[in-house]
């Protein structure tokens, strides 16, 4: 008996011990270290209290990049969220041309996002990229696209778009086949045209769904590193400069570690919000069904 | 009849035709990548564009291999994508068997642990994890890339749900037979959430495999690296003019993915939108 007591927790216990050893402990550690003034060229550490919160808030950079993180998360998840349902709609049928459609849409978001990156830096060459031309061959002027701080943003927020929307697609295909069938025959029945079925019947119905999707997709959004950091490197004149791009420079390029945990405090206080509203948003579903 | 139907086709051929345009938009920069991967630097560069290389270099392949230690980029990513997925085997049974078929003291705390592990993103840990692993003198070796995903809290979630489903009767039946609670775990309960372990499989290589900001973030040593970390490189290396080259490089990287994209396309869609819904 005592044996079987011991039992779930000798199955549990290797998990947990990970997850504590690599997430948890380390988010108590990260809030130490943003106390400190640790830095990888000199070993010694001091307790600088809020030291580097107080320099934090005072950087005009700090509020660039936090600005950025803003600004390419709210176009992006409004772009991924627009395009993915029409796209959802569009492709929702089970013949074999529209599930090829489907499979084709999502491929980007499996690829890794380092090749994805550079192959579109190679589109968006200003001089010999492909994009250019096709600009010029339809009459229009090309664009500096990453090499400009007026579009540079816009551009590292395209690729975004283009890379994650097939996945958005597929989730909001999958919410759109659990809406009954019936519903819409009868509709069609009362003649209602397919705009306002769309607008009457399957927006209400998956927008639970959606509201969820938009959370996980700002969440994804605050986290944006590799795109920037493979296309421009947080240039031109700090124009995509995001904050996980702005913690990764101050730890492992200017070595100020205490100052980065600090940026990276505000980043887990960033995210942790919008996780909470997430778990109140799925209790409060969980409890309506 | 036949009218009619060909009537709808003519009807349709727009919407067909528009379709392929979108298809076109998502697909294109692939085959650009890999057409561009096969020219020589003046073809590549030149005005108008070729879409399909006037002779096939392989040379560009060679060129990205050689221009750093790609076999010991591609053995690193290797080595880590695989022991990542056997070790997340070896944690997450036990674990999902234990959150599904027992009831014990502390279990909710135990899964909001799980559950935060599950949202917490690398980017907000890697400075603490990155002194841990420094402090226990593990920076040398790959293990900074596989121990931090020893613990699938995916993994644990969705063969937890396949594990409640299995009917109790079935259990019963095994435990009348004086079968053990590990022969009930490997011998009923993994045979019938196959399918669940191959999409947590598929999960984790494909994000083990494509991932850069972890391992750039641990590995100062170019014999440590991965692939997507050499490939990277390769743009600094070969400067940014040698787009031939790069795209070559990119390709090494990018082929095993379609490949298995091509051969499980259906199962790899259904792991991603799983873990999208929960």
């Amino acid at each position: 008996m005592k044996k079987k007591k011991a039992y779930p927790y000798l199955l549990i216990g290797p998990a947990i011990l990970f997850m504590l050893v690599f997430v948890i402990y380390p988010m108590f550690y990260l809030g130490y270290i943003s106390l400190t003034n640790w830095n990888l060229i000199n070993p010694t550490k001091k307790f600088v209290g809020f030291n580097n919160y107080i320099t934090l808030f005072h950087r005009e950079e700090f509020y660039k990049s936090l600005f950025n993180t803003c600004t390419y998360t709210f176009f992006t998840v409004i772009s991924i969220m627009v395009i993915a349902l029409l796209l959802a709609v569009w492709f929702n049928r089970n013949t074999k041309f529209d599930t090829f459609g489907q499979m084709a849409i999502f491929t980007p978001h499996i690829i890794a996002l380092v090749s994805v990156a550079m192959v579109w830096l190679w589109l968006m060459d200003p001089d010999a990229g492909l994009l250019n031309y096709i600009l010029k061959v339809f009459g229009f002027p090309p664009s500096k696209w990453l090499q400009s701080s007026k579009t540079s943003m816009m551009s590292i927020i395209i690729v975004s778009v283009w890379k994650s929307v097939g996945y958005y697609t597929l989730i909001i295909l999958a919410a759109l086949q659990s809406i009954p069938k019936d519903i819409y025959e009868a509709a069609d029945l009362d003649n209602a045209p397919k705009i306002r079925q769309f607008f009457k019947i399957t927006l209400p119905m998956i927008s639970p769904q959606l509201f969820f999707l938009l959370i996980v997709m700002t969440i994804d959004s605050f986290k944006v590193f590799e795109t920037v950091r493979v296309m421009t490197s947080g240039g031109p004149n700090f124009s995509t400069n995001v904050l996980v791009y702005y913690i990764y420079d101050n730890a492992f390029i200017n070595m100020k570690l205490g100052y980065a945990a600090a940026a990276g405090m505000v980043l887990l206080v960033i995210i942790g919000l919008i996780t909470i509203v997430y778990f109140k948003l799925l209790a409060k579903k969980v409890h309506y069904q | 009849m036949n009218n009619k139907k060909a009537l709808r086709i003519v009807k349709k051929t727009p919407e067909y035709l528009l379709k392929t345009l979108v298809i076109l938009v998502f697909i294109f920069p692939f085959y650009w990548m890999l057409s561009t991967a096969f020219k020589t630097y003046a073809e590549a560069i030149a005005t108008p564009p070729t879409l399909w290389p006037a002779d096939l270099i392989i040379e560009n392949f060679a060129k990205a291999w050689n221009s750093g230690p790609f076999l010991t980029y591609t053995k690193n990513s290797v080595i880590v994508t695989l022991s990542v997925i056997v070790i997340q085997y070896i944690i997450m049974v036990p674990a999902a068997y234990g959150f599904a078929r027992f009831n014990f003291r502390g279990k909710n705390l135990l899964f909001a642990i799980v559950l935060i592990a599950f949202m917490m993103p690398g980017q907000i840990v890697f400075i603490p994890v990155y002194l841990m692993l420094a402090k226990w003198d593990l920076l040398k070796t790959l293990l900074p890339q596989i121990l931090p995903f020893a613990a699938n809290a995916f993994g644990i979630f969705l063969l937890r749900q396949y594990f409640m489903q299995v009917p109790e009767e079935i259990i019963e039946a095994a435990k009348l037979d004086n079968a053990k609670e590990h022969q009930i775990m490997f011998k009923i309960m993994m045979p019938m959430a196959k399918s669940a372990m191959m999409t947590v499989a598929l999960f984790s290589f494909i994000s083990r495999w494509n991932d850069y900001f972890w391992p750039l973030v641990m590995t100062n040593d170019e014999s440590l690296r991965p692939l997507t970390v050499g490939i990277a490189m390769l743009k600094d290396a070969e400067g940014i003019v040698n787009w031939h080259v790069i795209m070559a490089g990119n390709t090494i990287l990018v082929i095993p993915i379609i490949l298995i994209y091509i051969f499980a396309s259906r199962q790899i869609v259904k792991a991603f939108v799983y873990s999208g819904i929960k």
